[in-house]
C-alpha cells in the first residue's frame, strides 16, 4: 500500500483522540545536537481543521488492526474498516518531514493492539526510539501506553516521550464490561500510579543533579462522554480521582461522535458538542479555581446546565453570596465571580492597591459588563438584587446549544 | 502665557527598533521633556543630520516596562512611539513608579493590547510558517525556505525560535517586514520584500494535505472555533487551507452517509492466547474475607476483591503485607498512604523511611520483619491535585480486621508492634490511648511481646526540631524493646 493511503486511514484511525497538548515538556532545542527539534514552554497549534481541533503533532496510529472490540472505536476486531499498518521507519521519516516544514510539533503515536499488549507496545517503543537516538529528534513525543503492557516497556516509553497516557475511555467498569469488555479499569488504575511514581522519580532526579536526564513531564487520560449513560458527576468525580491520585496534566473529554462503522449496541443518539463544552469547564473549575466538585455536581443534579457555564450555573444557586465588593473581596471569592478569569482576577488585585475600581476599568480589562455586572459592587456601581433571578439569565442568555448540537436529528 | 512658547515641539525620528527609540527617548527624558511637546516621525525627522540628543547616562527603568516597550514597538500602530514615551515619562518623572500594575490605565491598557497582538502574532509566526525544502548541500544539509506575511515587525522577535529549533537545516523566511536568513550556523536579517520570492512547490505538501483531510472529524463541524484560531488572513500561505472549503461543505453529506451505515454485528473473538489470558487476570471475585486457613499468598490474591467497605472504590489497589514467612517481629501501621497506595507495598512512602532509619537505629532489620496494615485501601479526600489521608472509621477498621488477624495468626510473630491508634484500635479494641499506654503491653494472645507505640507519620507531624528529636528518640528506644 502506498505511503499517503496508509496516512489516510492510520490519521483517520487516530483521530478520535482528543488530546493534542505540545506543552510542559523538558526545555530543549537543537542548537547542539545533529538532528532537529525544541521543546518547552507553551505548546503550538501549527493548524486547525474543520473540526475546531487544534493540529499539533502528527497524530497517527501504527497499525489500526486490533484485538480488542470497544464499541465506540473505529478500529474494533469488529469493524469492517480498511486496515494499515506503518513500519517504524515509515513514521520516523513521515516525522521528520513534516517536522522540518514546521507542520508539527512533534509526533503523537497510539496503535491498535496486535497479537499482545507487549508486542504493540515494544512496536511503538521503537519508533521513539529511532526518533531519539538515531535521528537525536529534540521535538515532541507523546506515546499512548498500554495499562497491560509490563512495566518496562513503559517505563522505556517514558524515557524518550514526553507525555504518555493511557485512555480510560468510561468512567466506571460496568461501562468498560459493556462497551469495551477487555479493558479493566482496576489495572488501569494501577499502570496509571506506576506511571506517576516513575514521573515523579525523574522530577526529582533532575532536581537533584542529572539536570539533562530525559524523560517524560507528564500523563493524560481521555474519557469519551455520551457513549454511556454516566452522568456528568460520573465524569467530574472521577477526573477529580485521577487528578488527584495519578496527577494527570489533562482529562480530555471526547464527545462521542458517529462513525463509519457504528456497532449495534452504540446510543441511538450522540449527545449535543456543548456537553463536552460544559464538562471541560468544570474541569476547569475544579483545577484552576478551587471548585470541589461537589459544589459544580452533586446527587440531586448530577448533570451540568447546558444553558448555563457551570460558574454561573453556582453562582446563581448561590446568589446570596452575591454581589460582593471588587475592593474588599478576596482572591478565592474573585475567581468565583461569572465572567473573571484568573487573570483579571490577579490584575484587579493589583489595580485595587492604588485606584478605585470602576465599570469602565473593567472594560479596559476587556471583562464582559453584561456578565459581571449583576455580581459585584464596584465604585460606580451597585447591583439591584432582581438582577441574579435566574430567570432572567434563562431569558437574556442566547440558547447556543442547539447551533452546537452535533446532530440536528438524533441518529437514526 | 501659552507654555509651547517655551516648549516648542520637538520632531524626532524613533527609528525602526526599541534600541533606537531608546537612545531618543532617554535624551527627550533627561531633557524632561513632557510627552505632549514630541512628535514621532519615523525616518522623518526635521533634524536628519544632526544628533536629536544628547547621549546620556541609561536610566533605570522596571523590568516588565522594557519587556512591554520591547514588545509594543514592534506594533505597526504608528501611535506606539507616543504611547510609549507617555508611559514612560509617567513612571520615570511623572512619579508613577507603579503605573503598570493598573492594567485599566487607558494607556496601559492600550499598550498591553499592543503588547498582546504582537506576541500573538509572533505565536502564528511560529505556527504558520511553513517551509519548503530547496535542496541539500554536499554534505547532506538540507536548505528551506519560507514566505510568511505578518501584520506587525515580528520578524527579528520571532526568529531565535527557529534558530533554536532547525539549528542543522539552513533557511530563510521572507517576509514584506523582513527577512531572516540562517545559513552555516549564522543568522541575518535583510529587509522586507514585497512578494513571495519562493516558488518551489514541496512534495510534501500533498502529503500534509492528506493528512489534514483525514485527521478532521465531519460530524462536528466548528468552523468558528478553527478561525478564531487560525484567521482567514493567514490562509493563503497554508497549503492545507485550501482544503478548507471542500471538508466543510462535504461534511454534511458523509456524516449522513455515516448514518445510513447498518450498524455491525459484534464479532466474536478469534481464539487468541492473549485475550484469552486478559479475561482470566480481570476477574477478581468478590470475597467476604480470608479464607479460615488462608496462607499469606492467598490472603494477597483474594485481599483486591475485598467489598467489606467502600474504600476500595477510591483506592488504586489493596496493599497487602510484606516479608519473610518466618519472620520474628510483625509491624502493624495504620493504612497504606499516597505512595504506598501506588505501588501497593506497604510502608515506601516518607512514614515508612522514617520506619526504615527508626528500624536500623533500634537494630531491626526490616527485610527480616513482617510489614503490614490496620486497614488494607488508602483512604483519602482530594484537595485540589492532592490526596489529604483520611482517618479509617471505627467501622472500616473492624471491616478490615479478619485479614490483619488472618496474617497474625500465619505469621504468628514472637514480637508484635503496633504502631498507632489505628493499628491499636484494630488489634486491642476501643479506648486505647498509644501516647498513655505506650511500650511493653500484655497481649498474650497476640504474641509473646507486644509493643504499642506511634506511628511514624506522627513524627511527621510533629511541630518544632526539639521536640521532633525528643519524639523520634522516644520512638527508637520503644522499638528497641523488640531486642530486648
Amino acid at each position: 500500500m502506498e505511503l499517503q493511503q496508509k496516512l489516510a486511514i492510520l490519521a483517520d484511525a487516530a483521530k478520535y483522540d482528543a488530546s493534542c497538548a505540545s506543552s510542559g515538556a523538558n526545555r530543549r532545542d537543537s542548537s547542539n545536537g545533529k538532528g532537529v527539534g525544541s521543546t518547552g514552554g507553551a505548546g503550538i497549534c501549527h493548524s486547525y481543521a474543520p473540526d475546531g481541533r487544534c493540529i499539533s503533532l502528527l497524530k497517527v496510529l501504527l497499525t489500526n488492526r486490533c484485538l480488542y472490540d470497544c464499541h465506540y472505536c473505529i478500529n474494533r476486531r469488529s469493524s469492517n474498516v480498511r486496515r494499515a499498518a506503518f513500519t517504524a521507519e515509515e513514521v520516523v521519516k513521515l516525522t521528520l518531514d513534516f517536522y522540518k516544514r514546521n507542520y508539527i510539533e512533534g509526533l503523537f503515536l497510539s496503535s491498535g493492539i496486535i497479537r499482545s499488549a507487549d508486542y504493540t507496545m515494544e512496536r511503538v517503543v521503537e519508533v521513539a526510539r529511532t526518533l531519539r537516538e538515531v535521528h537525536d529528534f529534540r521535538g515532541y513525543i507523546h506515546l499512548k501506553t498500554i495499562p497491560e503492557a509490563s512495566p518496562e516497556l513503559i517505563e522505556q516509553a517514558a524515557k524518550y516521550a514526553d507525555r504518555i497516557s493511557i485512555n480510560l475511555e468510561l468512567p466506571t467498569q460496568q461501562s468498560l464490561d459493556r462497551l469495551a469488555p477487555e479493558k479493566n479499569f482496576v489495572r488501569t488504575k494501577q499502570a496509571m500510579g506506576r506511571i506517576r511514581v516513575k514521573l515523579e522519580d525523574a522530577a526529582d532526579r533532575r532536581k537533584t543533579g542529572d539536570k539533562k536526564l530525559r524523560h517524560a513531564t507528564g500523563q493524560s487520560t481521555q474519557v469519551i462522554v455520551g457513549a454511556d449513560a454516566s452522568t456528568d458527576a460520573d465524569f467530574l468525580n472521577r477526573s477529580e480521582e485521577l487528578y488527584a491520585s495519578y496527577r494527570m496534566s489533562r482529562v480530555y473529554y471526547s464527545a462521542f461522535s458517529p462513525i463509519t462503522e457504528p456497532s449495534s449496541i452504540l446510543p441511538l443518539s450522540a449527545p449535543p458538542l456543548i456537553r463536552e463544552h460544559r464538562l471541560y469547564q468544570a474541569d476547569w473549575l475544579m483545577r484552576f479555581y478551587g471548585f470541589q466538585t461537589s459544589e459544580i455536581v452533586n446527587e440531586k443534579h448530577p448533570n451540568l446546565d447546558l444553558r448555563l457555564d457551570p460558574k454561573l450555573a453556582w453562582a446563581l444557586r448561590q446568589r446570596h453570596e452575591f454581589p460582593i465588593d471588587l475592593h474588599t473581596a478576596t482572591r478565592d471569592q474573585l475567581l468565583r465571580v461569572p465572567g473573571l478569569g484568573v487573570r483579571n482576577v490577579d490584575r484587579i488585585i493589583r489595580i485595587r492597591r492604588h485606584t478605585r475600581i470602576r465599570l469602565e476599568d473593567l472594560a479596559r480589562l476587556r471583562v464582559s459588563l453584561p456578565k459581571v455586572r449583576p455580581f459585584i459592587i464596584t465604585a460606580d456601581h451597585r447591583p439591584r438584587l432582581e438582577e441574579l433571578d435566574i430567570d432572567r439569565f434563562y431569558a437574556r442568555l442566547p440558547i447556543q446549544h442547539e447551533q452546537l448540537e452535533l446532530f440536528p436529528h438524533a441518529l437514526r | 502665557m501659552n507654555s509651547s512658547n517655551y516648549f516648542p515641539m520637538r520632531c524626532v525620528d524613533p527609528g525602526t527598533h526599541f534600541d533606537s527609540w531608546k537612545v531618543v527617548a532617554r535624551g527627550l527624558l533627561a531633557e524632561r521633556v513632557r510627552p505632549e511637546e514630541v512628535v514621532w516621525e519615523p525616518g522623518e525627522s526635521l533634524f536628519a543630520n544632526e544628533p536629536v540628543v544628547k547621549t546620556v547616562a541609561p536610566i533605570s527603568v522596571p523590568a516588565d516596562l522594557v519587556d512591554l516597550a520591547k514588545a509594543v514597538t514592534c506594533h505597526q500602530d504608528s501611535s506606539r512611539w507616543a504611547l510609549l514615551y507617555r508611559i514612560f515619562w509617567r513612571v520615570i518623572l511623572g512619579g508613577e513608579r507603579k503605573l503598570l500594575e493598573i492594567s485599566s490605565d487607558r494607556d496601559v491598557a492600550k499598550a498591553r493590547v499592543m503588547q498582546k497582538s504582537v506576541r500573538r502574532e509572533i505565536h502564528k509566526m511560529h505556527a504558520f510558517v511553513r517551509f519548503r525544502k530547496v535542496g541539500e548541500d554536499e554534505t547532506g544539509r538540507e536548505r528551506f525556505v519560507a514566505w510568511f506575511e505578518p501584520d506587525h515587525f515580528i520578524v527579528e522577535a520571532g526568529t531565535p525560535f527557529f534558530r533554536k529549533r532547525f539549528a542543522n537545516m539552513d533557511w530563510s523566511i521572507f517576509t514584506p517586514k523582513g527577512c531572516a536568513h540562517w545559513f552555516g550556523g549564522q543568522l541575518k536579517f535583510s529587509e522586507g520584500i514585497p512578494v513571495d520570492p519562493t516558488h518551489h512547490p514541496d512534495e510534501l505538501e500533498a502529503v500534509w494535505k492528506t493528512y489534514y483531510r483525514s485527521i478532521f472529524n465531519p460530524a462536528r463541524l466548528k468552523v468558528g472555533a478553527m478561525r478564531a484560531e487560525m484567521p482567514k488572513r493567514y490562509w493563503k500561505n497554508l497549503p492545507e487551507a485550501d482544503l478548507i472549503e471542500s471538508l466543510v461543505r462535504d461534511s454534511q453529506n458523509r456524516v449522513g452517509e455515516m448514518l445510513e451505515i447498518e450498524p455491525r454485528p459484534v464479532r466474536a473473538e478469534r481464539k487468541n492466547a492473549y485475550l484469552g489470558n486478559l479475561k482470566e487476570r480481570s476477574i477478581v471475585p468478590h470475597c467476604a474475607g480470608p479464607g479460615g486457613d488462608s496462607s499469606i499468598e492467598e490472603i494477597a490474591r483474594l485481599l483486591p476483591g475485598c467489598r467489606q467497605c467502600p474504600l476500595w472504590k477510591s483506592a488504586t489497589q489493596a496493599v497487602p503485607g510484606e516479608g519473610p514467612m518466618d519472620a520474628r517481629v510483625m509491624i502493624v501501621g495504620e493504612q497504606p498512604g499516597d505512595r504506598e497506595d501506588l505501588e501497593g507495598r506497604p510502608f515506601v512512602g516518607p512514614a515508612g523511611k522514617l520506619l526504615d532509619q527508626a528500624l536500623a537505629e533500634a537494630g531491626i532489620d526490616r527485610g527480616s520483619a513482617y510489614l503490614t496494615n490496620a486497614v488494607k485501601h488508602f483512604k483519602w479526600e482530594a484537595r485540589g491535585k492532592h490526596r489529604l489521608h483520611h482517618k479509617p472509621a471505627a467501622g472500616e477498621i473492624d471491616a478490615c480486621k479478619p485479614w490483619l488477624l488472618a496474617e497474625l495468626s500465619k505469621i504468628a510473630p514472637e514480637i508484635l508492634v503496633i504502631l498507632g491508634n489505628t493499628a491499636a484500635r484494630s488489634l486491642l479494641g476501643p479506648g486505647i490511648q498509644v501516647s498513655k499506654q505506650r511500650g511493653i503491653f500484655a497481649a498474650p494472645h497476640l504474641a509473646k511481646k507486644v509493643i504499642l507505640t506511634v506511628h511514624p507519620s506522627f513524627l511527621l507531624r510533629v511541630s518544632g526540631e526539639e521536640r521532633k528529636k525528643e519524639e523520634y528518640r522516644l520512638f527508637v528506644s520503644d522499638l528497641e524493646l523488640a531486642m530486648t
